[in-house]
């Protein structure tokens, strides 16, 4: 029955880390790679080494800069899949019964063989949670590895996401337990749900990259040594000073009074670098 | 969204459809249905509205993935409007084929009343099903508004009355009165879908790239004189889409070929869909004979016309939550 249950004894979910996550995509690979098979029809991909190649993933990772005055613009890795939501939208559209929700530990699924691909949970889901497989025609979407978590013979049994994440990023647990693991790192990071405007209440918490403080006011320069901070330097250095070769064609190119002959090539690791010549 | 040419059809023949069988309903109802050789005439349109809504129906499971278990979607008629709208549109075949039967072979009295009511009640409540389903859906903020079924019912009573004017008068009965009907509820129907644009027109944005991400509180925001609309906190850009092609996501939900004419296609849509359909009506509304049956008949077909452009663009002109995570800057 496509009704959502009033609570659900656990909520596991996913707690990624966007302060660690490094873009990696493994977990993106290792996700297809464990939901290809075990399931009723493989995760199917159309044409995949062609011109346009397309293909069902149920996990992906988005990479957006964010800039902010007084900030360095920062490279932000976003994984993404579904949130589990406490009020699934994708769930109560459904006309078949295909989709629900489990009351014992929140995961949202969809029952394959029930499926008839009118693609609506899809349309319902704000997160773009749902991926509809073309080969077979129904509707896909992260199951959070339930073959997997409830495995007593796995040695590590977490979703693949989890478990393969070479950065840590990615946190399994159960959210409505405050002594969780999870709960204790969305308490302590400021762990915070995706667009709370729509009122899904997703169980997938984001973990906050660590604010790096103001923008140096060196630029990228001044992490290198002592004597970095504090240091006035032109606002728009272009290049960050660098050692050996590269370093002396930056300097030579960058003064145009022949300084350098007469200092000769300097210590890379110094941070007096071309600008401060001038 | 992406406009899939199935839905599209399904939704403009079967309201023309149930708009057709709910003027008809309204009529056995009120025993308004001329005696004696009208009775066919009137068993007629009944046909050509089975056809319409047959039609429709049949092109919408052709979107599904796995027609063949199309027979499920009448399962969760509690919680989902896809499903009700099922339900519904089988119910309503009931008291369709009742009255047309009653219709054809003799004079519909007494009891025929509520099954006419029974049938007006039926296609109005499939039609406000269907409008439902895109009503519910939050994560599309232009569909998520009370002028979506409005404008669903208007347009099916207004292309049903147009067909039912041409088709009383091709069948010799008299349509002056029923092209007066339809220029009525062309003019409703005008002001509903006028509405709604008037509506989205002036919904702000309640969502951003910045909060479909979280990552706007990454700063405390620009210079706001920089430009008004902006988005509070940090401004977040696309760097790295997930794949190097565009995915089933942003082809189903990122669809903006005809958002780019939306402004010529509404032009279109109000000449084809209410204009000349009004016009031709109330032309014929003062004549009869061959020039009415035809000056209803091209007015049929231009409103027809007219609901599948609108349809059209209420899809495409509809966007989805999820192009945020795609570099839409807000929905």
């Amino acid at each position: 029955m496509t009704a959502l249950p009033d609570s659900t004894r656990r909520r596991l979910g996913l707690v990624i880390d966007l302060d660690t996550c490094v873009g990696c995509h493994a977990c993106v690979v290792h996700c297809k790679e464990w939901n290809t098979g075990g399931y009723p029809a493989p995760l199917s991909d159309t044409d995949p080494y062609g011109a346009d190649p397309t293909g069902t993933w149920l996990n992906r990772v988005h990479s957006y800069e964010v800039e902010a005055p007084g900030r360095t613009p920062r490279v932000v890795h976003f994984p993404k899949s579904c949130l589990h939501c406490e009020d699934a939208p994708c769930v109560t559209v459904c006309p078949t019964g295909a989709s629900y929700k489990r009351t014992e530990d929140g995961i949202v699924l969809v029952d394959e063989d029930l499926c008839i691909g009118c693609k609506l949970c899809a349309w319902a889901c704000p997160y773009g949670a749902r991926e509809f497989d073309g080969a077979i025609g129904v509707m896909k979407k992260c199951t959070l590895c339930i073959d997997r978590i409830y495995n007593d013979h796995l040695a590590d049994p977490t979703p693949a996401c989890v478990s393969t994440c070479p950065a840590r990023a990615r946190h399994f647990g159960d959210l409505a337990d405050p002594e969780s693991k999870v709960s204790r790192l969305v308490a302590e990071r400021g762990g915070y749900e995706l667009m709370p405007e729509t009122g899904c209440r997703p169980t997938n918490r984001y973990l906050p990259p660590r604010s790096r403080g103001p923008a140096p006011v060196g630029g990228a320069g001044a992490e290198g040594g002592e004597g970095g901070e504090g240091r006035s330097a032109p606002a728009l250095a272009d290049a960050p000073p660098e050692g050996g070769f590269l370093g002396w064609i930056d300097r030579l190119l960058s003064s145009q009074a022949p300084a350098p002959r007469g200092g000769g090539p300097s210590d890379p690791s110094d941070p007096s670098g071309p600008m401060e010549s001038r | 969204m992406h406009p899939a040419y199935s839905i599209i059809f399904f939704t403009a023949a079967s309201g023309a459809g149930y708009g057709l069988m709910f003027l008809l309903g309204l009529a056995a109802a009120a025993s308004a249905v001329p005696s004696g050789s009208d009775g066919p005439a009137f068993a007629v349109a009944l046909v050509v509205a089975l056809v319409l809504v047959s039609a429709g129906l049949m092109s919408s499971a052709f979107h599904l993935g796995r027609p063949e278990r199309a027979l499920r979607a009448f399962s969760q008629w509690r919680t989902s409007w896809l499903s009700r709208e099922a339900c519904l549109a089988a119910a309503t075949y009931v008291p369709a084929v009742g009255l047309g039967a009653g219709w054809w072979m003799g004079e519909p009295d007494g009891g025929w009343r509520y099954l006419g009511l029974a049938l007006a009640a039926g296609a109005a409540a499939t039609v406000y099903s269907t409008a439902m389903i895109y009503r519910s859906l939050a994560a599309v903020p232009r569909w998520s508004t009370g002028w979506v079924p409005a404008a669903y019912l208007a347009l099916a009573g207004a292309s049903g009355a147009v067909w039912l004017a041409f088709l009383a008068s091709l069948l010799g009965s008299q349509a002056s009165g029923l092209a007066g009907v339809a220029v009525a509820l062309l003019v409703l129907a005008g002001a509903v879908k006028g509405g709604y644009w008037r509506a989205i027109g002036k919904r702000r944005a309640e969502s951003t790239i910045g909060s479909a991400t979280g990552l706007d509180r990454l700063g405390p925001g620009l210079d706001p004189g920089l430009d008004p609309g902006l988005d509070p906190g940090a401004r977040v850009h696309v760097l790295d889409p997930p794949h190097t092609e565009p995915n089933w996501l942003q082809r189903e939900m990122g669809y903006r070929v005809a958002r780019r004419h939306a402004r010529r296609l509404r032009a279109v849509t109000w000449g084809l869909a209410f204009i000349l359909p009004g016009v031709l009506c109330l032309a014929a509304c003062g004549s009869s004979g061959v020039g009415a049956s035809a000056a209803l008949g091209l007015a049929a077909a231009s409103t027809s016309a007219g609901v599948l452009v609108e349809r059209w663009l209420f899809f495409a002109e509809a966007e989805h939550k999820v192009t945020l995570y795609y570099g839409n800057r807000r929905v």
